[in-house]
């Protein structure tokens, strides 16, 4: 579990975090997400306990960072942003030194050792110094740092960040596969990432939270949430289709692709109305899709709607 | 304990996974080769000790101390690893005493590999092998004071060549502090008690008294307390950065 009150930092007049209060319980993979400067970096590096607050506390599993910090490193397994390692020292080398320090030893420490660098296959490179290393590689030799001593509380920092796309399918599985049991926090600048590991996501700009809701709650504040996208042969026969259809508010076509969105009026569900009137009219109609809701598009306009009302003040 | 010696361990191996370890020996036995036979004259003077050796380690190690010592933290923080250690379940003082122990060795490593000269001037004459061990333990103990400095300078800054010229600045005036360059410009602005006791914190003072082979715990201690207070200094120097 992770908690935390009131959690500030400043550097000097300019507030990094403002102010943050939340609790992870086991089983939940937090997806922080925020522009570049958010402070999701900040806060993962107090909760860490690299940087100690201005003012608020973290606990990890129950342990305050500042008071018993080494009972809350035991617990925590952590992946800096940028994934550093010790560049001239061997994979093999490195993993078994950061098992060391955890008080890992003979047989257990191999057989650790061994787990990490299976599920983040890093067989191939063992004997490699990490500076001769792809990107890719130094970030998984990273990962398998923070996950080899099987940590009850867990904090990526960018976990997928320079992984090519297979790669980062496998990194999002081991995520999944670890998240039963442990307290997960993830930062990441992939919406697409927060539905594939997420279930919940902390949307925060200039050092506060502006959201926390699971990915479909968020999307569920889109505008396109419940929306009817199509492609039609002849674009304006559907439009006069549509607007014959009460609950729907507003009409959009994509000047490129002129796929024709329907927004309904608030509260109400237009698809099978949508699609009856097609019918009836006898459109030809290539696709019809009900829409989930575009994160993006969210994000936009939480992260947005805060950082112009900054400037205002 | 055990923290302590792991980062001990990897940082001693790292030493020599790098050019660093074998440029700075050779270079060291070199340098300290050199000033023994050509500016100490050590043949000409025609005694069988090593006074003219152990006279130059002080200035050696004024330049090759703080190359080593830079690299302790001010490495870390620029790649970020500084970022993983300090997660790590070790305590602050583990990592810097750690990390500290593994640079000293290290020079310890280069100072037992300068024996040759010891063989050659108990092949030529017969020493009194007492003042060359205190004199050696000496060298080992002023070079642990010099690390010292340099690992608390090499923590106040990210930048490897300003630790390195501030280390320089910094052991030079600790040198020379029982002589008049330094003591003159104090006099001129401090009482004479603290003259005194400026004095009294000069390297060289204490290097010598050991050298001449009378090892007077005082001067041990001196060292030791030395190497303590910058240690301190570099944990409570991370320590405010991580607050800054």
């Amino acid at each position: 579990m992770i908690e935390t009150r009131q959690l500030t930092k400043r550097y000097g007049d300019f507030t990094a975090v403002d102010a943050i209060s939340f609790k992870v319980e086991p089983g939940q993979v937090l997806g922080f997400l925020g522009p570049n400067g958010a402070g999701k970096s900040t806060t993962m590096k107090m909760v860490a306990g690299f940087l100690a607050p201005t003012s608020g506390s973290a606990t990890v599993a129950g342990y305050d960072i500042e008071t018993q910090p080494l009972e809350a490193k035991r617990v925590l397994g952590y992946l800096p942003e940028g994934a550093p390692s010790y560049g001239e020292m061997g994979v093999r080398e490195f993993l078994d030194f950061i098992a060391s320090v955890r008080g890992l030893s003979g047989d257990l420490r191999d057989k650790r050792v061994d787990d990490a660098v299976g599920r983040l296959h890093l067989e191939r490179v063992l004997e490699q110094p990490i500076d001769t290393l792809s990107k890719g590689f130094k970030r998984r030799v990273g990962l398998a740092g923070a996950i080899l001593h099987d940590p009850k509380v867990l904090i990526l920092d960018e976990p997928t960040d320079g992984l090519d796309p297979n790669q980062k399918q496998e990194v999002r599985s081991l995520i999944n596969s670890m998240a039963r049991d442990k307290t997960i926090v993830i930062s990441t600048h992939l919406l697409e990432e927060v539905h594939a590991v997420c279930t919940r996501a902390i949307i925060i700009a200039g050092g506060r939270i502006l959201a926390d809701a699971t990915p479909g709650e968020l999307e569920a504040r889109s505008r396109y949430h419940q929306a009817v996208s199509l492609t039609a042969g002849n674009v304006q026969q559907a439009r006069d289709a549509l607007a014959k259809v009460a609950d729907i508010a507003s009409i959009e076509v994509d000047p490129q692709d002129n796929r024709i969105t329907a927004f309904p009026k608030p509260g109400r569900q237009i698809f099978v109305a949508v699609s009856d009137a097609l019918k009836a009219q006898d459109v030809a109609v290539r696709e019809l899709a009900l829409e989930p809701g575009r994160l993006d598009e969210v994000f936009r306009t939480i992260t947005q709607g805060a950082t112009g009302k900054e400037a205002r003040t | 304990m055990s923290g302590t010696m792991t980062i001990f361990k990897r940082e001693l191996r790292s030493y020599f996974a790098t050019p660093v370890a074998y440029v700075f020996i050779v270079i060291f036995l070199l340098l300290s080769g050199a000033f023994t036979f050509y500016l100490g004259g050590f043949y000409e003077r025609g005694q069988a000790d090593l006074q003219p050796f152990f006279n130059f380690h002080p200035w050696l190690y004024l330049f090759l101390v703080p190359a080593v010592s830079m690299r302790l933290w001010a490495e870390e923080r620029k790649s970020g690893t500084i970022e993983l250690l300090l997660t790590l379940p070790v305590t602050m003082w583990q990592a810097v005493v750690g990390k500290f122990l593994a640079a000293w060795a290290f020079i310890a490593i280069a100072l037992a590999l300068t024996f040759p000269i010891w063989l050659t001037v108990n092949y030529l004459g017969s020493p009194d092998n007492g003042v060359i061990f205190a004199s050696y333990l000496g060298s080992l103990l002023m070079a642990g004071a010099f690390l010292a400095v340099g690992s608390c300078l090499s923590a106040a800054t990210r930048n490897q060549v300003v630790a390195f010229i501030l280390t320089v600045v910094i052991c030079f005036l600790l040198l020379l502090a029982g002589y008049p360059l330094v003591l003159s410009a104090i006099s001129a602005i401090a009482p004479q008690g603290v003259v005194d006791a400026i004095a009294g914190l000069s390297f060289l003072t204490h290097f010598e008294s050991i050298g001449k082979g009378v090892i007077d715990l005082r001067d041990i201690i001196y060292f030791v307390l030395t190497i303590l207070v910058w240690l301190y200094a570099t944990a409570v120097v991370i320590d405010m950065k991580k607050a800054a």
